[in-house]
């Protein structure tokens, strides 16, 4: 896991006056949660909430408390995780901008600040903390999601700039979004992981479509694009021509520490423990008696060892990359946790709620966990899916050998890939 | 393991490792199976010399830990004895022990400290009942008030190191509430039955009381004060079977893995396999969560953090739940051979299991958590 940049000698203020003033803050400049959607926060339409988390992020800019762990020449604060920790600890049961942690600031702004040109950090750094400016990511195509090195959509050099095509699709909130970083194919006559460059792309701007895809939930964050010819600034390019593969690893790497609670970067509670405890499900179990029901009563108990478990495992292997023990690649062991916990959780919510999960009354909470249910392995998908997590486990981190690949030493050109989907252009 | 340890607990851990496995090789594990009481008296003083049954006890009662933190430093013996399926009453030596060095009156201790931290002697701590629960307000065990004597009556059961042990701490429903009595396993009234059992070295008995007389002396703490130590010596005992389950697993996944390196199939390591891979990944999680939890319920526990009774319990109902079904997949890993008596891996599920039932398990653990939640 990242240790977060700490700044050049001691903080400027111990931990627990740290503690202290930002309890004051949050408590006198942040709406408590009073029950409403942590991931939502007091929004009332989805438009309204990129609009809020932007005014709630620019406020917390205001105060200082903005990217504590980001370095300060980049408008952080240059603290170490600790103190990130306290925050998310005084702020918690407060409406937080949540919708910036992912991928914004644990994933996007960390591969930023990795391979990014003085320049685009100093563009880019500062504007996304201040609240200004919303990432989404560009990985995923039609073609295929988890062999992202395989990624068919192209970027063409024509002088200052480089041309667009192609397809992405998965991304999360990208109608939300300013701005992409973008995995695109740059050489066709190299093996795959050579010929791959990360762009930079503003996400509104001539000859991107976006399209929503309705989510089994009934939302509909998820997005397909189309690019046509779209023209992207050659400076715009992050890290070398050709060594996205080098970038996107670091990303991936990054949104592993995302996806599994223990990035240092997030601005709300780092590890599912908090928000899953299943207090919800306790309560849920008093609603209904159940609490005493020695049945419903594993079911918290389990829940509870869950992620309290979870918590202990996150801490263990941050500590171990950072001692050495296990290498980066271990950050891939709480990504499985994560997903395997939640599926669990998922189920055990709506073993407890019964039929109430499936057959609600207009308003009643209960019947969320029937929805969750149904969209409970979108944890074990997102974010890279847990077969892929798996391979990374034990392929890098207990070393067994490689899964046979056809396509690692021949020119891409050469490959056997999926067939693009058309754009239906009628 | 604790991924934070001082010099001197690695040394205590190393020496602790070196002198097991010169000592009680698994060979002489399985060779201790014939013997009455699984282990050896006078390994055992040799033990306790290198601080195994010291750590809990306090300076003044001829006591002392390496780190200033006693538990941490035992989990890590623990961890090692599991680690090599070792010998000896750890457990319930150490409980009594720590007990003593808190509760008991000074001529108590005087009295029967001195054999248990020389080794001298060993103690067991009579705690469960046949069919009830673990819990303060589960003893069946009765302690009734006769003149200036306590009577005892009930039966204890499974009781580690019970039919070895020279002292017994018995924990019972008093006239006053729950009190606990340290008796001389001589005390007449009492019949020790050994029982059979999973564990080839690590042994229990059935204590039957029938009109055991006491005198008030043998109340170690107040009459009916009993439950803050019951709950001690419970977090306790979870502490160092966590640390014995995690030290055990962690050694049979170690060579498992290195199994399914050396062994091939269709001329492929069957470490080269997906389908084994993935499984291997998923053991990896676990261990690494059982290890993770155990520390950070050891660390509150040694704390006295004030969520330190629900950490160990969530400890206990993952590692022992976890653990023995990873073991039971390495056995699976290892095809026929993993099945035999004659391949180790079974004193280290014999361990686990041991473990998993004893001292309350994992749905007693569970629903304990569930009700601290609640609270
Ligand atoms: C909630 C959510 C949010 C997401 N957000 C984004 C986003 O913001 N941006 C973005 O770009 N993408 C995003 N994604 C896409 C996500 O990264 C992909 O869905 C994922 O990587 C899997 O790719 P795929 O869907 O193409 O499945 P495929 O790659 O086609 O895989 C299909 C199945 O085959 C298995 N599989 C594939 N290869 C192997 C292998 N080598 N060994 C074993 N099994 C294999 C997979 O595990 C899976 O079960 C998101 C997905 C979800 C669910």
């Amino acid at each position: 896991m990242t240790e977060a940049p700490t700044a050049s000698g001691e903080p400027r203020e111990d931990l627990d006056a740290f503690r202290t003033r930002a309890k004051e803050w949050v408590t006198a400049n942040l709406q408590p949660l009073n029950g409403a959607d942590p991931a939502l926060g007091h929004a009332t339409d989805d438009a309204d909430h990129v609009i809020r988390v932007k005014a709630i992020q620019r406020k917390i800019w205001d105060a200082g408390f903005a990217g504590l762990c980001y370095p300060a020449e980049y408008g952080g604060q240059g603290l170490p995780a600790a103190y990130q920790d306290a925050f998310i600890e005084v702020s918690y049961g407060y409406e937080l901008p949540r919708l910036f942690n992912t991928p914004t600031f644990t994933i996007i702004l960390p591969t930023i600040l990795d391979f990014g040109t003085e320049e685009q950090k100093k563009r880019f750094i500062p504007a996304a903390l201040k609240g200004e400016e919303l990432w989404v990511q560009f990985l995923s195509e039609p073609t295929g999601g988890s062999d992202l090195a395989g990624a068919l959509t192209r970027a063409e050099r024509d002088g200052d700039e480089f041309v667009l095509n192609g397809s992405k699709i998965w991304s999360t909130y990208a109608w939300k979004s300013d701005y992409a970083l973008c995995v695109a194919r740059t050489d066709w006559d190299v093996p795959k992981h050579r010929g791959l460059s990360v762009l930079i792309v503003k996400v509104h701007q001539p000859g991107i479509t976006i399209t929503q895809i309705k989510h089994v939930d009934g939302t509909e964050e998820f997005c397909q694009e189309f690019f046509d010819d779209v023209r992207i600034p050659a400076r715009d390019v992050l890290g070398q021509v050709n060594d996205g593969w080098n970038v996107a690893s670091r990303l991936l790497l990054h949104e592993r520490e995302a996806v599994s609670g223990s990035s240092p970067y997030a601005m709300a509670p780092r590890t599912a423990a908090r928000e899953n405890d299943q207090v919800g499900a306790a309560a849920l179990a008093q609603v209904s008696g159940g609490a005493d029901d020695p049945r419903v009563r594993q079911l918290i108990g389990e829940a509870r060892v869950l992620t309290r478990v979870h918590t202990a495992l996150v801490g263990r292997i941050a500590t171990s990359i950072r001692t050495g023990r296990l290498p980066a690649t271990a950050g891939s062991i709480p990504r499985l946790s994560n997903g395997v916990m939640r599926v669990r959780l998922a189920t055990i919510a709506i073993d407890i709620a019964g039929d109430r999960a499936v057959a609600w009354h207009d308003g009643d909470p209960v019947g969320e966990l029937g929805v969750a249910y149904l969209g409970r392995q979108g944890v074990c998908i997102g974010g890279g899916t847990l077969e892929i997590t798996r391979n990374i486990i034990s392929e890098r981190v207990l070393g067994m050998p490689r899964e046979h690949a056809e396509d690692l030493d021949r020119p891409f050109r050469e490959v056997r890939t999926n067939t693009p989907t058309q754009r239906n252009r009628s | 393991m604790d991924l934070e340890l001082t010099s001197d607990q690695e040394l205590l851990r190393d020496t602790t490792r070196k002198f097991l496995q010169t000592t009680v090789p698994l060979t002489e594990v399985r060779a201790l199976t014939a013997n009455p009481a699984g282990f050896d008296r006078g390994w055992w003083s040799t033990g306790a010399e290198l601080g195994w049954t010291s750590l809990l006890v306090a300076e003044s009662r001829g006591g002392g830990s390496v780190s200033g933190a006693g538990l941490r430093d035992l989990a890590l013996i623990a961890e090692e004895m599991g680690a090599l399926v070792s010998p000896g009453p750890l457990i319930p030596t150490n409980v009594v022990a720590q007990t003593l060095s808190r509760d008991a009156s000074d001529e108590l201790a005087g009295l029967v400290l001195p054999g248990l931290l020389s080794g001298d002697s060993v103690a067991a701590w009579c705690a469960a009942e046949p069919g009830r629960p673990l819990t303060p307000d589960g003893m069946t065990l009765r302690a009734r008030l006769d003149g200036d004597e306590f009577v005892l009556d009930g039966v204890k059961s499974p009781v580690e190191a019970g039919d070895e042990a020279d002292w017994l701490l018995v924990t019972a429903t008093g006239p006053d509430g729950l009190t606990q009595f340290l008796l001389p396993s001589s005390a007449p009234g009492l019949a020790i039955t050994p029982l059979r059992g999973l564990d080839l070295v690590r042994r229990n008995a059935e204590i039957r009381f029938t009109d055991v007389r006491v005198p008030a002396s043998a109340v170690v703490g107040g009459s009916g004060g009993a439950s803050a130590s019951f709950e001690r010596q419970i977090q306790t005992a979870l502490v160092l079977q966590c640390a014995e389950i995690v030290g055990a697993t962690d050694r049979v996944f170690d060579f498992t893995v290195q199994y399914a390196f050396d062994r091939s199939s269709f001329g492929r390591a069957l470490a080269s396999y997906q389908a084994l891979k993935h499984r291997f990944a998923d053991m990896k999680l676990w261990i690494e969560s059982a290890q993770a939890i155990t520390v950070d319920a050891t660390r509150a526990v040694q704390a006295d953090s004030p969520d330190a009774a629900e950490i160990v319990r969530i400890a206990k109902a993952y590692v022992a739940e976890r653990c023995p079904e990873l073991i039971q997949d390495c056995i699976q890993l290892h095809g026929g051979i993993g099945v035999t008596w004659e391949h180790n891996l079974h004193l280290y599920l014999r361990r686990v299991v041991l473990h998993r039932e004893t001292y309350g398990d994992p749905i007693q653990a569970r629903d304990q958590v569930a009700i601290l939640a609640g609270k």
